[in-house]
C-alpha cells in the first residue's frame, strides 16, 4: 500500500475543464469521516476516494461489461432449460414422472422411458472416473514431485495431446483396437478372476460398458491431470520442506504436505472430468453397443443420454419420439446438476462452504 | 490503383452473377445423398442460374421441414405415414427417385461361401430364437457349409435410419412375430444384440465380432467389397442382392397412384426381397410459384437424365414403367 506522503498529487489540467470540476480531492481521514461506518478500507475503496471522477468511468463500463458476461450465463441456461421443458411438453403430459424410471424405449408403439439411457451415463461415466483418477494424480505427482526436469514438458505435453485427439478417432480406436483386446485377454481374465462378482459375466464382445468406461477414462486423463498439475504446482514449496523437516519420507511429504493442500483444487478437475464423460458422445455411442437394457455385467452393452439423442435425433419422424428425445437432453441436464450439486456438498462437508479446510 | 479496380470489378462482377442465381434448398435422407449431388451439380451446370442446396439431415428431418414449408423439397426413404399427411400444412407428392437394398452380412469364423437365408432363419436370428450357428434350421438351408458352434451376436443400427426402415419393414412382412413384438421404425426396440452407428459402425463390428451377423446397405456392401448372404423370395428362389434384382423387385409390384408403396417381399422369380424407393418430397402448391416451377423442371430432368447416372454409384435405377409415372404424376399434380 502506499504511504500517504507518496499519493499522487492533484493534476490539474484535464479535471477543471469538466463541466464538475473535483474541488479537493478528499483526503484519507476525510474519506473516513463520510463513510460513517468503516467496515473495511480496501485498496480498491481508497482508489475509488482519491482518484478523480474522470477516472472512475473505464472502471463503471468494466463493472458493467463484466456484470453482463456473468449475467449471460444465467440467460443461457434459463434459456436451454426453457426450450428443453417447452418442447418436451408432449411427453411430459404422456408420461409424467414415469418417464424417467420407465425401461422400456419403443418408438414403434410410442412408448418411452429414460432409465437404461440413465443408468448408462451414470454407470460408464464412474466407470470412467474410477480408472481415470488414480492415473491422472498419479501422473501429475511425476511430473511436479518426482520427474526429472528434462522428462517434465515431455510428460506434460503428451498428456496434453490426449485432449487434442477427436472423439470420432476414440470411437474408432476402441472398435478397432481396444475391443479385440478387452475380447481376447482382458474380459476372458476378468470373468475368470473376478467373475464371481457378477459384474464380470456374459458373453465377451468387447464392446459394451466396459470398453466404454475405458474410453471415457482415457478422454478424462487429461482434464483431471493438467488441472491436478496445476494445483499442485501452486502448493508452496515451504509446505513440502516444512514436512521433509519434520522427517517425513518423499510419500509422507507428497500425501501430508502437497495432497492434503491440493485436495480442493484435485476435486474441481475431477467434476469438470466428470462434466465431460457426461457429455461425450460419439466415442461412447461407438464402443457402447447401444443396447437399451440395463444388466449387472460391465461386459452387457448399454446406452447413454447422450448417445441415444445422437443417434436417434435426425430420423425421429413421430412428435412423441422428438420429445421424448429432447426430454432425455432434460434428464442429462437435471442428472449433471445433481450430481455437481452432490460433489460440490462433498466437498464442502470436507472443507466447509467458504473453501478453507476445517480444523 | 489499377489492380485495386481490378479486384474491385471482379468483386461487383461475382455479386451480380450471385444475384442472378437462384438457390433451391432441399433437406433430408442421407440414403440418396450421393446420387443426389450429383444430380443436383450436373443440373448447376446446365442451368448456371440454378443452385440446389440439399442437407442431408435425415429424413425425419426432411419430412418435418417440408410439413413447416421451410425448405423448397424434402427426401426421405421411408414414406410419410396418414397421420403425417393430414397433420402437414403443405401437400407433398412422393416422387420415387432410385432403389436402395439392404443385406445380410455377417462374420462366421470357417464359414468362406455364400450363406443362404431364408425369412425364417433371418427373423429367427434377430429375433433372438436362433442363437448358435450350429442351430439345424440354417444348416438345412445350408448343406454345403460347415457352421461352427458358436453364439450368433446380431448386429444392427444404433441410430435411427431408413436402412432399418426396410429392413424392419421386410421382417414385419415374412414374421407375424416380429410385427407383434417388435414393428417397422427408422428405431426399434430390438430383441437382442448390440448397436453400430451407420453403416461403417456396423460393418466395423461385424468384422471385429466373429459370430455376428448385420444388415448394412447394398451400396455400402459393394463399394467396400463386404461378403453378403443370398435371401430367399416370395418365388422361392434364393437372391443374391444386385443393383438388376434390386431394380426387379420394384418392377413386380402394383403401384399406387400416390407412390408410397412398400416393395419388400416383391413378387417376381427375379426381385431381391429386401429393397425400397427413396423419394423426393415435391410440394403440389409451392408458395413460391416461380421457385416451384424450377424444383418441378429439375425433378422431370432427374427421372429423364439421371437414372442413367445411378448405377455408375451403385444405386439401382427405377424400372422404365416406374420412371413414366412417376413423370406423368410430377407434370400433372404439381402447379
Amino acid at each position: 500500500m502506499m504511504p500517504d506522503s507518496e499519493k499522487p498529487t492533484k493534476s490539474p489540467s484535464p479535471i477543471e475543464q469538466t463541466p464538475k470540476p473535483v474541488t479537493a480531492i478528499p483526503t484519507l481521514a476525510q474519506a473516513a469521516t463520510e463513510r460513517k461506518p468503516v467496515v473495511r478500507s480496501s485498496v480498491l475503496d481508497r482508489i475509488r476516494k482519491t482518484h478523480p471522477a474522470s477516472s472512475r468511468i473505464p472502471d463503471a463500463v468494466f463493472r458493467v461489461l463484466i456484470l453482463l458476461t456473468a449475467i449471460s450465463v444465467f440467460a443461457i441456461v434459463a434459456f436451454i432449460v426453457y426450450e428443453l421443458i417447452a418442447k418436451s411438453q408432449p411427453t411430459l403430459h404422456a408420461f409424467g414422472m414415469h418417464f424417467f424410471y420407465n425401461d422400456e424405449w419403443d418408438p414403434v408403439n410410442d412408448v418411452y422411458g429414460a432409465r437404461p439411457f440413465i443408468y448408462g451415463t451414470l454407470v460408464s461415466s464412474f466407470l470412467g472416473l474410477l480408472l481415470a483418477v488414480p492415473l491422472s494424480i498419479g501422473v501429475a505427482v511425476y511430473v511436479t514431485e518426482m520427474c526429472p526436469i528434462l522428462l517434465r514438458p515431455i510428460i506434460s505435453f503428451l498428456v496434453e495431446l490426449l485432449a487434442a485427439i477427436p472423439s470420432v478417432i476414440y470411437g474408432l480406436w476402441g472398435i478397432f483396437v481396444l475391443a479385440p483386446l478387452l475380447r481376447d485377454y482382458l474380459q476372458p481374465f476378468l470373468a475368470k478372476t473376478l467373475g464371481w462378482t457378477g459384474l464380470f459375466t456374459g458373453a465377451s464382445l468387447g464392446i459394451g460398458m466396459l470398453a466404454a468406461g475405458i474410453i471415457l477414462a482415457i478422454m478424462v486423463l487429461p482434464i483431471i491431470s493438467s488441472i491436478t498439475r496445476e494445483v499442485l504446482t501452486a502448493v508452496p514449496q515451504n509446505q513440502r520442506e516444512a514436512v521433509l523437516a519434520l522427517g517425513a519420507t518423499r510419500w509422507e511429504m507428497i500425501r501430508m504436505g502437497v495432497l492434503r493442500n491440493a485436495r480442493i483444487g484435485i476435486v474441481g478437475g475431477i467434476i469438470l472430468g466428470l462434466g465431460r464423460a457426461f457429455g461425450e458422445t460419439m466415442a461412447v455411442t461407438m464402443v457402447i453397443g447401444n443396447s437399451n437394457e440395463i444388466s449387472k455385467s460391465l461386459f452387457a452393452p448399454g446406452n447413454t443420454m447422450a448417445s441415444v439423442i445422437a443417434n436417434e435425433f435426425s430420423e425421429a419422424t413421430g412428435d412423441l419420439h422428438l420429445a421424448a428425445l429432447v426430454e432425455i437432453g432434460l434428464a442429462l441436464f437435471l442428472v449433471t446438476l445433481v450430481v455437481n450439486a452432490l460433489a460440490r456438498l462433498l466437498v464442502w462437508s470436507i472443507t466447509g462452504p467458504t473453501g478453507r479446510t476445517r480444523a | 490503383m489499377i489492380r485495386s479496380l481490378r479486384v474491385i470489378l471482379c468483386i461487383v462482377a461475382l455479386t451480380v452473377c450471385a444475384l442472378g442465381q437462384t438457390t433451391l434448398n432441399g433437406a433430408g435422407a442421407t440414403f440418396p445423398y450421393p446420387i443426389y449431388s450429383k444430380w443436383f451439380s450436373e443440373y448447376h451446370n446446365l442451368h448456371s442460374d440454378i443452385q440446389v442446396n440439399y442437407q442431408s439431415i435425415g429424413s425425419g428431418g426432411g419430412i418435418r421441414q417440408v410439413q413447416a414449408g421451410t425448405v423448397d423439397f424434402g427426401a426421405t426413404d421411408g414414406p410419410m405415414t396418414d397421420e403425417q399427411i393430414t397433420a402437414s400444412k403443405v401437400k407433398v407428392l412422393h416422387v420415387p427417385t432410385v432403389l436402395g437394398a439392404v443385406v445380410p452380412a455377417y462374420n462366421i469364423p470357417g464359414v468362406g461361401g455364400e450363406v443362404k437365408f431364408t425369412p425364417e432363419i433371418l427373423a429367427g436370428i434377430f429375433l433372438g430364437k436362433i442363437a448358435n450357428w450350429s442351430d439345424p434350421a440354417i444348416s438345412k438351408v445350408n448343406p454345403d457349409l460347415k457352421f461352427p458352434n458358436q453364439n450368433i451376436t446380431v448386429v444392427h443400427r444404433s441410430d435411427g435410419s431408413g436402412t432399418t426402415y426396410i429392413f424392419t419393414d421386410y421382417l414385419s412382412k415374412i414374421s407375424p412375430d416380429w410385427q407383434s413384438a417388435v414393428g417397422k421404425s427408422t428405431s426399434v426396440k430390438w430383441p437382442v444384440g448390440v448397436g453400430g452407428k451407420g453403416n461403417e459402425g456396423v460393418a466395423g463390428m461385424i468384422r471385429q465380432l466373429p459370430g455376428s451377423i448385420g444388415y448394412i446397405e447394398l451400396i455400402y456392401a459393394l463399394q467396400n467389397k463386404i461378403g453378403y448372404g443370398s435371401v430367399k423370395n416370395s418365388s422361392g428362389q434364393f437372391i443374391k442382392a444386385s443393383l438388376d434384382s434390386t431394380t426387379a423387385a420394384a418392377a413386380g409390384v402394383k403401384m399406387p397412384a400416390d407412390f408410397r408403396v412398400s416393395i419388400t417381399n416383391p413378387p417376381g422369380k427375379t426381385a431381391y426381397p429386401i429393397a425400397s424407393f427413396t423419394w423426393l418430397l415435391i410440394p403440389t402448391n409451392p408458395a413460391d410459384k416461380n421457385k416451384g416451377k424450377m424444383v418441378k423442371d429439375m425433378v422431370l430432368w432427374a427421372l429423364d437424365n439421371g437414372e442413367p447416372m445411378a448405377a455408375s454409384l451403385s444405386y439401382a435405377p427405377l424400372p422404365k414403367e416406374v420412371a413414366d409415372k412417376a413423370k406423368a404424376a410430377v407434370n400433372q399434380q404439381v402447379k
